[in-house]
């Protein structure tokens, strides 16, 4: 039984990663770049959801449904600032570093407002556990809210993409920036756009993930970040199905290295296990093989 | 770059060597007035660290063109190496400059060897998959180192992945390697003298790199590829090359910092450090050697010289870096400084590109 429920906790923190690996995805696949203040977008999340809990209202749907208000905007004001006027720089590192000059500045306002230490985070979830098997396989809820919120997310977004005029854009874009602006799309917005989704799923990921480890301090965001990042790579960097695939694996490789192996040593597995699948289909498990051009 | 005749890029190498000096004779002649806080003086080793470390990486992200996120990762071999060569070494070369001469020799060797070793399976990929990989590995190393754990007796040495217990050492041995404790009592050698040989040694290395032939294959590479290859220039080859000789000038970098402290633990060389070394480069100008060392220098000092302003030091830090990069590479911005600042910014953003 044991294994069973490492498998489950190990299938519920992927699917945190992988909605966070989401945002990587989708963000990377239409801007091209990788955005380091993702993580940090979480963190926020989180702290927000905290706030509204603790001093204003005690429904944790109002409590998430703020969180993801903030971070939208959050989102679309960092595109906004710090990103578009960088779109077209001599070399795609110039907006890379921009992102972790925001992700300092992210973590360093929260530290000025919250202060360095650690706040507990109550879980925003209102279920009791679930006992199976006469009560030996205890599931938490909020494993089994965090599967299905995926599970949702996924659904969601995939018809988004595939079924409206804003999602086809989206796809335009990610395939040829110039062509789709001739087509009369609004290359800006629906990039504008792609943030504040990915943002907006960056709060969910963080109340999940709060909800789960409930510990939050101004770096809470990094690690999870660069676990999704890579979860994001694992599953081919911007395909979507990819990064879900790509976090829910990564996350059950984690906590049965962590059960099995060793706690310490678990971080370096995942990014082993990474490396050999990078080796073997360079360009992650399902991402598109680009053909070079002369 | 290649238009620059051979004459004007001497008079430039020799202004990036002058800075060097000039600026390490002006901090002598402070000290020696007593003008330089006690700060500052701390300052002044972990300085030359970040300095040989930026220009260390620019080789690879620069000249080579290829992004690494896990540099901190060769200077935590070389740290580790180098420290752990002076704990072994304490009895048997009784000469301290020798022996820490030696220590960043070791060190320059560990991190050339994981250089050569990760830079096999790393340089296959391209592009921001080169970079996670790098990255990854930059964590590995760290992780490992974490929880290795060396020791040694009368009998040699004993390893383990576990703990101190485990070593199955004699009563008499002592632990060089403790897991997350990381090295204690390393003995402190590094100076600002020695900081400041070894920042003109690296630079000497990469500028002459730069200058050959070799460094123009490898440039070469970065700027096509496929052109490179046709004319038969070995694209493994040279990668491995810049990537490996970054790789060790990482390393001696990673051994100054380590005999400037008491204790080293592997902690330190995370993501952050690489970033560290990475915001240099780019804020530096890619590519651009002494742009690294100016930047490498103002961005460790300025965390510093903001410490009168406690918690705000961080979110300013922030703020200058989002700001100077905006102004640096924005298109927006570099016609604006074209238009209004003339030709005093116009040869800096031409390089930059």
């Amino acid at each position: 039984m044991s294994l069973l429920s490492y498998l489950i906790n190990g299938i519920s923190l992927g699917s945190v990663y992988a909605i966070i690996a989401l945002g990587y995805t989708m963000v990377y696949g239409i801007a091209r770049m990788l955005n380091f203040a993702h993580g940090d977008v979480i963190m926020v999340g989180g702290y927000v959801a905290l706030t509204v809990v603790l001093s204003y209202s005690t429904n944790p749907l109002v409590a998430v449904l703020v969180a993801i208000v903030v971070c939208t905007v959050l989102g679309i004001v960092i595109e906004r600032v710090a990103y578009r006027p960088l779109r077209g720089a001599a070399s795609p590192l110039a907006v890379l570093i921009t992102a972790i000059g925001v992700s300092y500045l992210l973590q360093n306002v929260v530290l000025l407002i919250f202060g360095p230490n650690p706040k507990s985070f109550q879980s925003v979830v209102p279920f009791p556990d679930l006992k199976l098997a006469g009560g030996t396989l205890n599931i938490s809820a909020e494993t089994i809210v965090t599967i299905a919120s995926c599970i949702v997310i996924m659904i969601a977004l995939t018809t988004f993409i595939n079924k409206t005029k804003a999602g086809q854009a989206m796809l335009a874009v990610s395939e040829d920036k110039g062509a789709a602006q001739l087509m009369g799309i609004n290359v800006n917005g629906t990039i504008a756009l792609t943030f504040a989704i990915g943002s907006g799923l960056a709060a969910i990921a963080g109340v999940l993930l709060c909800s789960s480890y409930p510990s939050l301090s101004p770096y809470t965001g990094s690690m999870p970040g660069i676990k999704a990042f890579v979860a994001a790579v694992f599953g081919g960097i911007g395909s979507i199905p990819g990064a879900m695939i790509g976090g829910i694996v990564l996350g059950v490789i984690e906590i049965l290295s962590k059960a099995y192996i060793s706690s310490q040593l678990a971080d370096a597995i995942v990014f082993a296990v990474l490396i050999v699948v990078l080796l073997v289909k360079p360009t992650g498990l399902l991402g598109k093989k680009i053909q070079e051009k002369v | 770059m290649c238009g620059m005749n051979k004459k004007k890029k001497l008079r430039s190498n020799l202004i990036t060597y002058g800075m060097v000096i000039a600026a390490f004779a002006i901090v002598q002649i402070l000290q020696s007035t007593g003008h330089l806080s006690s700060l500052l003086q701390g300052l002044l080793v972990p300085i030359c660290v970040y300095v040989i470390l930026a220009v260390s990486l620019n080789l690879v992200v620069g000249i080579s063109g290829e992004l690494s996120l896990g540099h901190a990762g060769f200077m935590c071999v070389g740290a580790f190496a180098g420290a752990i060569f002076t704990k072994c070494t304490q009895e048997a070369i009784t000469i301290d400059l020798l022996r820490f001469v030696l220590a960043i020799l070791v060190a320059a060797l560990a991190a050339a060897v994981f250089g050569i070793l990760i830079g096999i399976p790393v340089l296959r990929l391209k592009g921001d998959y080169l970079a996670i990989v790098t990255l990854a590995f930059g964590e590995i190393i760290k992780n490992v180192i974490n929880v290795f754990y060396i020791g040694k007796d009368a009998n040699g040495f004993h390893f383990s992945l576990k703990d101190q217990f485990s070593l199955g050492m004699e009563p008499d041995g002592k632990v060089i390697l403790g897991g997350p404790q990381g090295i204690t009592g390393i003995s402190k050698q590094s100076t600002f003298l020695i900081g400041v040989i070894l920042i003109l040694i690296t630079l000497f290395i990469v500028l002459n790199l730069i200058d050959s032939r070799d460094g123009r294959a490898i440039m070469s590479i970065r700027d096509n590829r496929i052109a490179a290859e046709s004319i038969g220039i070995n694209i493994t080859k040279y990668k491995l090359m810049a990537f490996t000789v970054s790789a060790a000038l990482a390393g001696v970098a990673g051994a100054l910092y380590s005999h400037n402290l008491a204790t080293l633990q592997a902690s330190k060389f995370n993501f952050n450090t690489s970033i560290l070394a990475l915001v240099f480069v780019v804020l530096g100008g890619i590519g651009n050697i002494r742009g690294s060392v100016i930047a490498a220098v103002i961005l460790t000092a300025l965390p510093e010289l903001l410490r009168g302003l406690a918690d705000y030091r961080m979110l300013i830090y922030s703020i200058v870096l989002i700001v100077m990069m905006l102004f640096n590479w924005a298109p927006k911005a570099l016609e604006w400084r074209e238009r209004y600042l003339g030709r005093f910014f116009k040869k800096s953003a031409k390089e930059g590109e």
